[in-house]
């Protein structure tokens, strides 16, 4: 932190976008809800802890859905389970992101044909700002998922809506 | 901590109403999806109604519609903390019912396997209680020692998790040159670790105070439930179907089976459960390392059949998986696809028993046994 | 220590017709065939009797045994008509160290079996979830519900092998 020490000691200002200012905090510190379903929940988990270090970018697990910014739906997505996650999403303030973790919550995964009660796909439900594939993904693959809802974030206007939902891509 | 009879807050002057409190399915000590509805008069819990089904994948009606060497991706998902051990038993299952003899080699590195996947479950098992009694740096440390054996596993079969590793009479690669070198290095690491552990989180005065004498299994009632594993060793019974079942080659090595005596409260309590995994853990890396040792060369793909069309029958068979007894009955009907394979998890089974053991404990201490029992949802509702 | 040829002649003496026959020509494990409405007595004198001891139910599962005839509608989809579905019991002696197969057939239309919770409590879950996947009804269970779908599906059992999936469930398309 020396550099930014000095950067800041003499009473400097920083002059920036209102947009960019907000979106900068809000991709800084992403709150999930602490919130597993299936095997990927432990890859989730493996993310969280050390050797991964899900920290370091800010997302820390939060026990209540309404005090969080994200919700990692890891893995599949029963109709049981539909119905509770869809009343979970609802419980989260504005602005929410959803990540999906894995083939199963992205379209039924492995379960797409036979499974009478799983749901194939977890957008039927809840919409999605991000998919990660994989059976289970690899923590990495988490990572670079953040990375890309993260880029998402940066680029949202707080007047105009994002024009499409691709990420990446500046309007 | 005190348990509480119902009977006693009955007499009270004061009329008291009972309330239903819900507990899941999103919350961060049920491990997963489950959901608890606890019946409480006031903080001491009258009953527990658990509700389970919130993870059913339909594995049982997946089966009968594969090919029996596609079933064994599946079996990895059921318990996706023990992946290694649930191909284990489908494929000693499988080669019963087919009276195959798999080469000597494979049989080692199952049980190698298999022993690094007991140690593997029951770190997140250690790490996750401690986190849910409060205790959050015994399970980065626990994560820690498991990410070494996860990475052995990832240069012998690629995934991490999930590993289609072990086939019907034998496994799909044999071992990376180095598998051995670093096996050998991890075992004289984690040693020195179990021992932190044992300071950090075993005796530590808080853990002994939430864990000790709280929600007590008498043996009479696991075995009448069908309590198995960690569970019922916890309770003081010396059995565990590596030596009661034979299977494998487990019959050639020297280890001991840890069972709860009570050291901090009374027999089969929260502590001894808890404790009998650690112990085990020890015991699996005496397994491993006596294997390492003698472990013969050879072909381990050689006993592989080629089209698998067993008889017509029907089998049940059980190995000793992480969190107890785990069985597959299998029914062949004469086909490629198996007509029915239903299959005994452990985790569902205890999870049966939990409403006996919170009855007259505190909301606080569900936690603390939930925990204790070790569950998997993705077993009990496959 | 017995066989299940031991077992079987001394549940013949004691119960008579309930027990059916002694399976044995299917390979790998012989099987044990008895009614299914004398199930409870049988299981609680295995349970008690002092040589036979048979203290820890391992498993219980419903099977559907698909032998009755089978018949196409227009769409080409299959239903059974008649024939069984079947329970089966592995039981063990923790203490004598040995295993039983029992297992017990009933009619498709109207499956009844008695339950065996009084006998031993692990029994509970095991039929709960044979009733969800196979709608046999076990008589005399204390709380006989769905375990594992929704306690509000009303499409049938799924494990049944004529099941058919609906269409949508609580507005969910359920097909992929």
């Amino acid at each position: 932190m020396g550099l930014l020490d000095q950067e800041f000691t003499e009473g400097n200002i920083v002059i920036a976008k209102t947009e960019d200012l907000f979106n900068w905090a809000r991709l800084s510190s992403l709150w999930q809800v602490g919130f597993g379903l299936a095997c990927c929940a432990i890859e989730m988990m493996a993310t969280s802890a050390s050797h991964y270090d899900f920290d370091r970018f800010g997302v820390i697990p939060r026990p209540s859905p309404r005090q969080s910014d994200v919700i990692i739906i890891s893995g599949t997505v029963t109709f049981k389970m539909a119905i509770r996650i869809k009343r979970l999403y609802e419980q989260m303030p504005d602005p929410k992101y959803v990540i999906s973790m894995g083939s199963c919550s992205n379209c039924g995964g492995p379960y797409w044909e036979h499974g009478y009660h799983v749901l194939k796909g977890v957008d039927r439900v809840i919409p999605v700002d991000v998919y990660v594939p994989g059976c289970p993904p690899r923590p990495e693959a988490l990572l670079e998922g953040l990375l890309k809802l993260q880029e998402k974030i940066r680029n949202e206007s707080i007047v105009k809506p994002i024009r499409s939902g691709f990420v990446g891509k500046t309007a | 901590m005190t348990q509480y009879s119902i009977q006693n807050t009955k007499d009270s002057k004061l009329k008291t109403e009972e309330m239903v409190l819900n507990m899941g399915p999103q919350h961060p000590s049920t491990h997963g999806v489950l959901r608890l509805e606890l019946v409480l008069d006031g903080e001491i819990i009258k009953d527990v109604i658990p509700h389970i089904g919130y993870l059913h994948r339909c594995f049982e009606k997946h089966c009968e519609a594969m090919t029996y060497p596609q079933v064994i991706p599946y079996t990895d998902r059921m318990d996706y903390l023990a992946s290694m051990y649930n191909e284990f038993g489908y494929a000693v299952a499988m080669e019963r019912l087919l009276k195959i003899e798999v080469p000597e080699r494979v049989d080692y590195i199952r049980v190698i396997m298999g022993e690094l996947q007991r140690i593997a479950s029951h770190l997140v098992a250690i790490g996750t209680y401690g986190a849910d009694i409060g205790a959050f740096t015994p399970f980065l440390f626990c994560f820690r020692d498991r990410e070494r054996i996860l990475h052995l596993f990832e240069i012998t079969c690629g995934a991490r998790l999930l590993y289609n590793y072990i086939w019907i009479g034998g496994l799909s690669h044999d071992l990376h040159p180095d598998f051995i070198r670093l096996t050998k290095e991890f075992i004289k690491d984690f040693r020195p670790n179990v021992k932190e552990l044992n300071e950090l989180l075993s005796y530590n005065r808080i853990f002994i105070e939430r864990t000790a004498n709280v929600g007590v299994l008498p043996l009479e009632t696991a075995i009448n439930y069908g309590v198995s594993g960690p569970n019922l060793r916890g309770s003081g019974m010396k059995w565990d179907l590596r030596k009661d079942d034979p299977y494998s080659i487990y019959h050639k090595f020297d280890y001991d089976i840890p069972v709860g005596k009570g050291e901090k409260g009374k027999v089969g309590d929260c502590w001894d459960r808890y404790y009998v995994r650690v112990l085990e853990m020890e015991e699996s890396l005496k397994i491993i390392e006596q294997a390492i040792e003698q472990i013969p060369e050879g072909d381990v793909t050689s006993a592989i059949p080629k089209r698998i069309k067993p008889p017509e029958g029907q089998i049940y068979t059980r190995v000793e998986n992480p969190r107890g007894e785990l069985g597959y009955f299998i029914i062949s009907d004469g086909s490629l696809n198996p007509a029915r394979v239903k299959v005994r998890a452990p985790s569902f089974v205890t999870m049966q028993v939990f409403g006996e053991l919170c009855k007259g404990w505190m909301v606080a201490d569900v936690v603390a046994i939930l925990g204790s029992v070790d569950i998997v949802l993705g077993e009990i509702d496959r | 220590m017995k066989t299940a040829e031991e077992i079987f002649n001394q549940l013949k003496e004691k119960f008579g017709s309930s027990i059916i026959e002694l399976r044995t020509d299917k390979p790998v494990e012989s099987f044990i065939v008895i009614n299914p409405l004398e199930i409870d007595k049988i299981c609680s004198f295995l349970h008690d009797e002092n040589d036979l001891l048979f203290d820890s139910l391992m498993n219980l599962s419903g099977v559907d045994d698909a032998n009755g005839t089978k018949e196409k509608d227009e769409k080409g989809l299959e239903t059974i008509k008649g024939g069984t579905l079947s329970v089966y019991y592995h039981i063990e002696s923790t203490k004598l160290k040995h295993k039983l197969t029992l297992k017990t057939s009933t009619p498709r239309e109207k499956p009844e079996v008695v339950s065996v919770t009084e006998v031993w409590k692990g029994a509970d879950w095991h039929e709960r979830e044979a009733y969800d996947m196979y709608g046999i009804v076990f008589l005399n269970h204390p709380d006989l519900r769905r375990i594992l779908m929704p306690y509000d599906w009303e499409f049938g059992y799924p494990l049944r092998k004529d099941y058919k999936n609906p269409e949508f469930y609580q507005g969910m398309k359920v097909p992929y």
